[in-house]
């Protein structure tokens, strides 16, 4: 409601307001175009899913992305949990040989296994720690001692472990590390996104609105660093700020900046010569201000279609770089390190390599729909 | 038309400048040099060292040298590949890299232009929309998802084709490295030879040399395939450079000894020269291709002209 109508009016304004027919503001509409485009819902709705896998999966997940099971190295993905019952009995007797027992017998029976082990000296009880210390058995414990202590009857439970997508060449869960590396690469798209979009922004915005020789030199600059071969520059500034995940943020969004301040630009130019922006120089209203209150504002849509499209470049360069090697380091991961090492594993392994690969092109795809969508949506000139 | 070439390449001659100047200060700036290695040196060897590749005078002084090299076509020694200079190692590489890249850039124009042209006749059709799920697949799943995953397919499960390696003249060592340059860009190339056929086939040029009564072939292949080939050309300047100059990803995954590799572990080597001689060779490439579209633009578009 208008803010200088005097008091005794307002009743009935806005009455008359309230018989009006509603209009629709810009996002509104934006919103309800959306919404009618299925493919962008259903990116909306992945993307959401990524979300929460990222922020909550690492947390809920029953394996630590860091936990090593040393004996399930490059272990097939199976949704029924290992050990294998033909691996059970072999485990047994590999983890007593360390302890220097001769084993008699073995037996197994569903979720326990009894070994019978004798010993030319006497049998420490400790041993069960040579069992508990294999991944295959927990809670061992001795069942029963002979006289002389020379022979003993052990008995573990059969640790259930479930790799869904298999092992890694260490051992490690597969899907554990891919859920972190969803997280790192969401946060690692988010942040650097966010570098590129204040930079060009301000850059962009400032061009466009000081015009003229200054224009001039701020995009000569932009097309000679445009010019610079890419993965140079990546790199150097990589290897510059040293492998630290917060500074390839910055690294990636420094670079990726130089798009957005043309389309900026741009934009700024062609709203500079609109009576709004004249009303308020004509005020006198500081030219910061303006900016900030006038151009900004106004660049929003297009700039927002932009970041949607620049989330997922800035994923593929990261997953590109750690793919390299320059990127995320170990003990954390991303999904670019997965894929270059399920590249390298690919003939004894290539469960290492499908899936990171789908979860990538799953998150990219939902990306580049939502971004599409989003375009369509925006797009005045398609209304 | 020469004049204008001419002038062209003598007015990139300063961008050229400019990115050789700051690639040469960038990569200074970073820490570390090339003979860093995990056993120091003795400080008497490695000051002989910096004396010998002349790493010992004041930095200004050393870009003046190197442009001085430079402008007489010499890129100097490379710093790691002790006894190569970097005119041999580039010189060894970069016809691999441009075979394959050529090659990808042909079956990309090829099988792209034929999507594009179905994709736009047929709009709306279920061929439509398939032409337009692979682009969107082409260009979404990135090179370094592509390339492992067709090597263990081919190369591995179904044995049908090398995994990697590399052989002179050889198709099937290739054929997956090409396919895999090829994928994004046949992606693009349909993407947006469709939206401009759509929009040459409702233009009044093509629907005079319809009610002409010429047959459909021709329509489509001369007059309305011209005018959808102009944002295509636009597009293939850059691309081109890029691919002919060689993918890291593509060279390290295959094990093809093409110049691409050289970006990555020049810079991380600290190769000073190595990594100068590839931003050279990308800026001249880049220059020569932006040229090139630009006079092909002219020989497309009668309206455009160059004096």
């Amino acid at each position: 409601m208008p803010r200088w109508t005097p008091g005794c009016a307002m009743a009935d304004i806005a009455h008359d307001l309230a018989q009006a027919p509603k209009g629709r503001s810009l996002w509104a509409t934006a919103w309800l175009r959306l919404r009618r485009n299925k493919a962008a819902m259903a990116s909306l709705v992945v993307l959401v899913l990524y979300a929460l896998l990222g922020i909550f999966g690492p947390l809920l997940w029953i394996h630590d992305y860091r936990s090593v099971y040393t004996n399930y190295v490059r272990a097939p993905a199976s949704l029924t949990p290992y050990p294998r019952a033909e691996a059970i009995i072999p485990g047994a007797e590999a983890a007593l040989a360390r302890a220097r027992l001769d084993v008699t017998s073995v037996e197994f029976d569903g979720g326990t296994v009894r070994v019978a082990v004798t010993s030319a000296r006497e049998i420490d009880p400790r041993v069960t720690r040579y069992l508990d210390r294999s991944d295959f058995f927990s809670g061992a414990r001795v069942a029963d001692m002979a006289a002389d202590g020379k022979s003993a009857l052990l008995e573990a439970d059969v640790a259930r472990l479930l790799f869904v997508f298999g092992t890694d060449q260490n051992g490690r869960d597969l899907a554990a590390r891919i859920l972190i590396s969803i997280r790192i690469s969401m946060l690692i798209g988010a942040l650097a996104t966010s570098v590129a979009l204040v930079i060009g922004v301000v850059y962009g915005a400032t061009a466009g609105f000081l015009g003229g020789r200054i224009d001039n030199v701020m995009m000569r600059v932009v097309d000679v660093i445009y010019s610079l071969p890419f993965i140079f520059f990546v790199i150097l500034l990589v290897v510059f700020f040293g492998r630290n995940i917060v500074l390839m943020f910055i690294a990636v969004g420094a670079v990726e900046w130089l798009d957005m301040a043309r389309i900026v630009r741009g934009q700024t130019l062609s709203l500079r010569r609109r009576e709004f922006v004249l009303a308020a120089e004509a005020l006198g209203v500081r030219r910061r201000a303006i900016v900030r209150r006038h151009i900004i504002p106004n660049v929003l849509g297009p700039v927002i279609v932009f970041v949607t499209l620049l989330i997922p470049k800035v994923i593929l360069l990261e997953s590109f770089l750690s793919f390299l090697g320059l990127g995320v380091q170990e003990p954390l991961t991303s999904l670019g390190v997965l894929i270059s090492e399920g590249a390298r594993n690919m003939r004894a392994a290539p469960w290492m390599l499908i899936y990171p690969s789908i979860a990538l092109t799953v998150l990219l795809f939902a990306l580049n729909f939502l971004g599409d969508g989003l375009r369509d949506a925006l797009d005045p000139k398609d209304r | 038309m020469l004049s204008y070439a001419l002038r062209r390449l003598l007015g990139a001659v300063p961008t050229i400048f400019v990115i050789i100047t700051i690639a040469f200060f960038l990569m200074r700036v970073a820490p570390g040099g090339p003979f860093d290695q995990e056993r120091t040196l003795e400080p008497q060897v490695m000051a002989n060292l910096q004396a010998a590749f002349g790493l010992d005078l004041p930095l200004w002084q050393q870009y003046l040298r190197y442009l001085g090299n430079l402008a007489t076509g010499d890129l100097g020694p490379s710093f790691v590949y002790r006894d190569f200079s970097v005119q041999q190692l580039l010189g060894a590489g970069l016809p691999i890299s441009v075979q394959l890249g050529v090659s990808a850039l042909v079956l990309a124009l090829i099988l792209g232009g034929t999507l594009g042209v179905i994709a736009a006749l047929r709009q709306n059709s279920p061929v439509d929309y398939l032409v337009i799920a692979v682009a969107t697949f082409g260009i979404t799943v990135p090179n370094f998802v592509v390339a492992p995953v067709l090597s263990l397919v081919f190369g591995v499960w179904l044995s049908v084709l090398p995994a990697g390696g590399w052989q002179d003249f050889s198709l099937a060592h290739m054929a997956l490295p090409v396919i895999t340059l090829a994928l994004p860009q046949v992606a693009v190339i349909a993407r947006l030879i469709r939206g401009a056929m759509l929009e040459a086939l409702r233009s009044d040029h093509v629907r005079t040399a319809r009610a002409y009564g010429l047959p459909l072939t021709m329509v489509v292949g001369v007059h309305a395939l011209r005018a959808a080939s102009l944002p295509v050309l636009s597009y293939l300047g850059p691309a081109a450079a890029a691919l002919l100059t060689g993918s890291v990803v593509v060279e390290t995954i295959f094990g093809i000894p093409g110049i691409g590799r050289y970006f990555v572990q020049g810079a991380l080597n600290r190769d000073y020269t190595l990594v100068m001689g590839t931003v050279v060779i990308v800026a001249v490439f880049v220059v020569i291709f932006n040229l090139l579209v630009d006079l092909l633009y002219a020989a497309v578009d009668p309206r455009v002209r160059y004096g």
